[in-house]
């Protein structure tokens, strides 16, 4: 007489909707180092003189490029979201009995990422 | 079962994390929208003397760049290790792990160097 | 004519079966039952030798916990009416060896209670003697761990982790949070005694926070939230231990 162990397939994640959502979160991780690859590309272009870099600008304003742009965009937006939302549930602060809603402490990291991508725009472009 | 090394590159992966959630969204923008639609500032402000020189006079705005690019290595490096073994290659793990971790360390090696050589 | 509904239910007889089957049963539906009451009325007056776990039918003994459409839900909060008319699947818990029908061999959980040390530890020389009376705590103190107390060790949440299906060696949702429960009792000390287990690779370090430990609790326990608190913790420690190797610790 045994038990019965049943066996977890590796498609297990494609079952359920909160499963998938995880794997899709998981998956963002690969724009987010495909994007790190491109910026590195746009540093060691810079460093190849103004031809070089000029030729790579010019690329960027391509149909392709454009759409790998939107495409990680989505994916990185859904990282953002994702990690904005679930750092509460890590950073749990209290005051006396009451604890920090968890919606301020999301909401403080959403006004943070408004503020610094103002900062970054601003740096960036020099507007 | 003893105390694990993971923290430091758990601590890497938060850090990445974060980096990547506040400031890529706004660089791709840039990038991947303003620049090609020509709305990147009055005479297209991303052109190579202003970059360039903003770049290679400040070694600040080198190190910020340097961590902006292999801090998010390492966010994806430990995600993705644990994605390669949710989806049934625990078998592989040590080798998933080296090709991981060493990408990201790859990757952060050459970007210092080319930082440097700016 | 009385309505009535499916139940597609998973058979496993260790006596007789190598593998195991799916039996379909016809319930009465009633408004005001639960998936328990069906169940039990196919043992009463359908097929008696349908095997389950059950006790208080009120969610507070964790005993009933089940698969139903691959969601892990205690049987005796799970309405019928909510699923009407569809069929219902229902299984044994995910990620545990089946003994018979929806009994699961829970030994490996059962371990991990016992191995997380569940009570409050003392250092070596302060315990506190009677005559000095009780231990005193403020609400406020006990409102940081209150909520990891409410565990009935259903298991639902190691049914729900996909780390836990595909290794068993995790040491899990409940008995992390369990263990976080006394660790966060400012009556305890035996937080550095609970390291060895909860900052293992087996510990904490293998949970990769899909989180659907704590949206399937019934008891709002949220012991992914305790995992995550326990990395933080633990990875200040490391840092500490690195940084500071010649600290008292």
């Amino acid at each position: 007489m045994s038990t019965y162990h049943r066996i977890v397939p590796n498609t297990w994640w494609l079952q359920r909707r909160p499963y998938i959502l995880f794997m899709i979160r998981e998956l963002t991780s690969v724009f987010v180092a495909g994007y790190c690859i491109f910026l590195l590309v746009l540093v060691y272009k810079l460093t190849q003189g103004a031809d070089v870099y000029g030729n790579f600008m010019a690329a960027m304003k391509s149909p392709i490029s454009v759409v790998l742009h939107l495409i990680t965009l989505v994916f990185v937006l859904y990282h953002t979201i994702t990690w904005f939302n679930l750092t509460p549930k890590i950073l749990v602060v209290y005051r006396g009995e009451e604890r920090i809603p968890q919606g301020l402490v999301a909401g403080t990291f959403y006004v943070g990422w408004l503020v610094i991508s103002a900062i970054v725009a601003w740096l960036v472009l020099g507007v | 079962m003893a105390k694990s090394n993971e923290p430091i590159w758990w601590s890497l992966f938060s850090a990445g994390g974060m980096v990547a959630a506040m400031i890529f969204p706004i660089l791709i923008i840039i990038t991947g929208i303003l620049v090609p639609f020509g709305l990147a500032g009055g005479d297209d402000s991303l052109n190579f003397q202003r970059i360039h020189k903003a770049i290679s006079q400040n070694n600040s705005v080198k190190l910020i760049l340097f961590i902006v690019i292999s801090l998010p290595l390492f966010h994806w490096a430990h995600r993705f290790r644990f994605t390669l073994v949710d989806v049934g290659l625990k078998s592989m793990s040590t080798l998933i792990s080296i090709l991981c971790y060493g990408g990201a360390i790859a990757g952060t090696i050459v970007s210092a160097v080319i930082f440097w050589n700016i | 004519m009385a309505e009535t509904m499916q139940l597609e239910i998973f058979r496993y007889h260790p006596e007789k079966d190598s593998e195991p089957t799916f039996q379909i049963f016809e319930v009465p539906f009633r408004e005001d039952w639960v998936v328990l009451d069906a169940i039990n009325h196919i043992k009463d007056e359908i097929d008696g030798t349908l095997s389950y776990r059950w006790s208080c039918q009120m969610g507070v003994c964790g005993s009933c916990g089940i698969m139903i459409n691959n969601v892990p839900k205690l049987s005796c909060a799970a309405f019928l009416k909510d699923y009407y008319p569809d069929k219902i699947s229902i299984e044994p818990l995910t990620g545990f060896p089946v003994e018979r029908d929806l009994i699961f061999e829970m030994d490996d959980f059962m371990t991990k209670l016992t191995e997380i040390q569940p009570y409050i530890i003392r250092k070596e020389g302060e315990e506190k003697p009677l005559d000095e009376g009780e231990y005193l705590q403020s609400p406020a103190e006990l409102a940081h761990f209150k909520q990891y107390s409410m565990c009935i060790n259903c298991m639902l949440c190691y049914a729900a982790c996909p780390v836990y299906a595909l290794d068993s060696s995790f040491v899990g949702p409940a008995a992390i949070a369990l263990g976080q429960r006394y660790n966060m009792d400012t009556r305890d000390q035996g937080r550095d005694a609970r390291q060895e287990l909860i900052a293992s690779n087996e510990g904490i370090w293998e949970c990769t926070f899909v989180g659907e430990c704590s949206a399937v609790c019934p008891k709002d326990v949220d012991p992914a939230a305790a995992i995550q608190r326990a990395k933080i913790s633990s990875t200040v420690d490391w840092f500490k231990d690195v940084l500071i190797p010649w600290g008292k610790k």
